[in-house]
């Protein structure tokens, strides 16, 4: 095991993101701690999923720090091929691979990245599915499952590389409403066993009961933070005030 | 009007047996036709080569470029290069690597014929390419990258294996394009299967037989070609 780390497993500091002349993340600051289950709130356009996507640098920041496990990994020396790794990524549209089976799409990286043989790379995949409750669709491909089955394998996909972090960007907003709670189920279960998670969401009941603290986003800046309790019962802001109205 | 029409037809099957003969038989000239074929076959196989190998390439940089905006230079140069190929006459682009690059050496011809039908090829493939590689959504990359694969990796596990599936059908079709293309090799007086069969015109006057032959074994050649295109693109495509 690694030695403990003092402070955060991440630190994203001033993180500045610009599209065309939109400031989409102004000046936003954050700390995630080990086991912290963070949900960022926030309407659409608000920059939740543009900062999600700056702590694995899908999008470079044009200024500010990320700091993961200690390491700046926005500095352009860091091999960020490494910390991905350890920082898995789920997707609103699953982005499954369609050209392999669903064991395939779950043991790609673990074989490739992490030098696993295809023996042990299944046996922890087929572990993983079972908990999931897919462990007859292996040899399925994506396109025969439906999309509560695929955002699962997209959470057991970044699970087989055994993260530090799981960061999970509108997870169940693509999915019809009665499969959203197969994809939450699992995201619950992982919060109990202590995963460390960051999720962008919508579902305000997920946040309100799973989350460690919330985070209210909008106009790319972080407006509020604090407990489920005092971000949906005793809200500060007017801005959050009208979002929650809108939303609840 | 018609007793000439109708004796025109007896006269043409009496004659067959002879005229199969005269164009065939007569001084082993079949082996225009088969040393022309091999020569169609090692010019098409070798431009192929080139023009996979060529087009690969250039799709790489281009939609690397696309993507990432890195690459800018050779970029540029594939834009240039693409322009100039697909701009201008294939048989230009053979007479020019003949005798104008390699005007000044004394080179096989099939094999100034290889160059030149693989870097016509390879311009066409790239755009094949290109066009498979943009065909698989943004996602795919992200998702690769977010898992830790390198830019590299993830074209090679993940996007490059889509993107050939998607293409399989057009890449082929560009192939019996190229097969057939080789025919114009006589311009740089290489005897192909085209020009074999010519040949045997100019020395027995009869254009309808080894024309005919000329044409059949092309035909031949491209279902032949397209039976094979099928089953790897059925092959491709199970589990779907």
């Amino acid at each position: 095991m690694d030695i403990k780390r003092q402070g955060p497993l991440i630190q994203a500091k001033n993180i500045v993101k610009i599209f065309g002349n939109q400031k989409a993340l102004n000046n936003v600051s954050l700390e995630i701690g080990e086991g912290d289950v963070l949900c960022i709130i926030g309407p659409s356009g608000s920059g939740k999923s543009t900062f999600l996507r700056c702590l694995n640098l899908l999008e470079v920041p044009d200024s500010g720090q990320i700091f993961f496990e200690g390491v700046d990994i926005t500095d352009k020396k860091v091999d960020i091929n490494r910390h991905r790794q350890k920082m898995g990524m789920v997707f609103q549209l699953f982005h499954l691979f369609p050209h392999l089976t669903v064991m395939k799409n779950l043991t790609l990286a673990p074989m490739k990245l992490l030098g696993k043989s295809a023996k042990e790379a299944e046996n922890e995949a087929r572990q993983l599915l079972k908990r999931v409750g897919l462990a007859d669709r292996e040899d399925a491909y994506p396109d025969q499952l439906s999309g509560g089955q695929k955002q699962r394998i997209a959470i057991v996909r970044a699970l087989c590389m055994k993260p530090e972090v799981m960061l999970f960007d509108e997870p169940t907003s693509a999915l019809d409403p009665e499969m959203v709670k197969e994809v939450l189920e699992v995201m619950r279960e992982l919060a109990n066993e202590r995963m460390t998670m960051v999720v962008v969401t919508h579902e305000m009941g997920f946040a309100r009961e799973v989350a460690s603290k919330v985070i209210f986003m909008a106009d790319g800046m972080i407006m509020e933070t604090g407990t489920p309790e005092e971000i949906f019962t005793n809200p500060k802001s007017e801005r959050l005030k009208s979002f929650l109205s809108k939303v609840l | 009007m018609w007793d000439k029409i109708l004796s025109g037809i007896q006269e043409f099957f009496l004659n067959l047996g002879n005229r199969f003969y005269i164009n065939f038989i007569k001084n082993d000239r079949w082996k225009y036709l088969t040393d022309g074929l091999a020569v169609t076959l090692i010019i098409t196989f070798f431009a192929v080569l080139i023009g996979i190998i060529l087009g690969f390439v250039v799709a790489f940089i281009r939609s690397t470029y696309d993507k990432t905006k890195k690459l800018r230079f050779l970029n540029l140069l594939c834009n240039i290069y693409l322009t100039v190929i697909r701009g201008t006459p294939v048989v230009l682009q053979l007479l020019m690597i003949y005798f104008v690059v390699f005007g000044a050496w004394d080179i096989n011809k099939a094999f100034a014929a290889v160059i030149a039908f693989g870097i016509n090829s390879g311009a066409y493939v790239a755009e094949i390419m290109r066009s498979g590689i943009m065909s698989v959504p943004e996602g795919q990359l992200e998702a690769g990258r977010s898992l830790g694969f390198t830019y590299l990796q993830t074209m090679r596990y993940i996007i490059l294996p889509q993107a050939f599936k998607n293409v399989l059908p057009a890449l082929g079709n560009e192939f019996i394009v190229l097969l057939k293309e080789t025919s114009v090799s006589g311009y740089i007086a290489l005897q192909d299967l085209t020009k074999g069969g010519d040949i045997i015109r100019s020395r027995t006057y009869d254009a309808f037989f080894p024309l005919v032959a000329v044409a059949i074994i092309y035909l031949g050649m491209v279902m032949i070609f397209q039976h094979f295109v099928k089953k790897l693109e059925r092959r491709l495509q199970n589990g779907h």
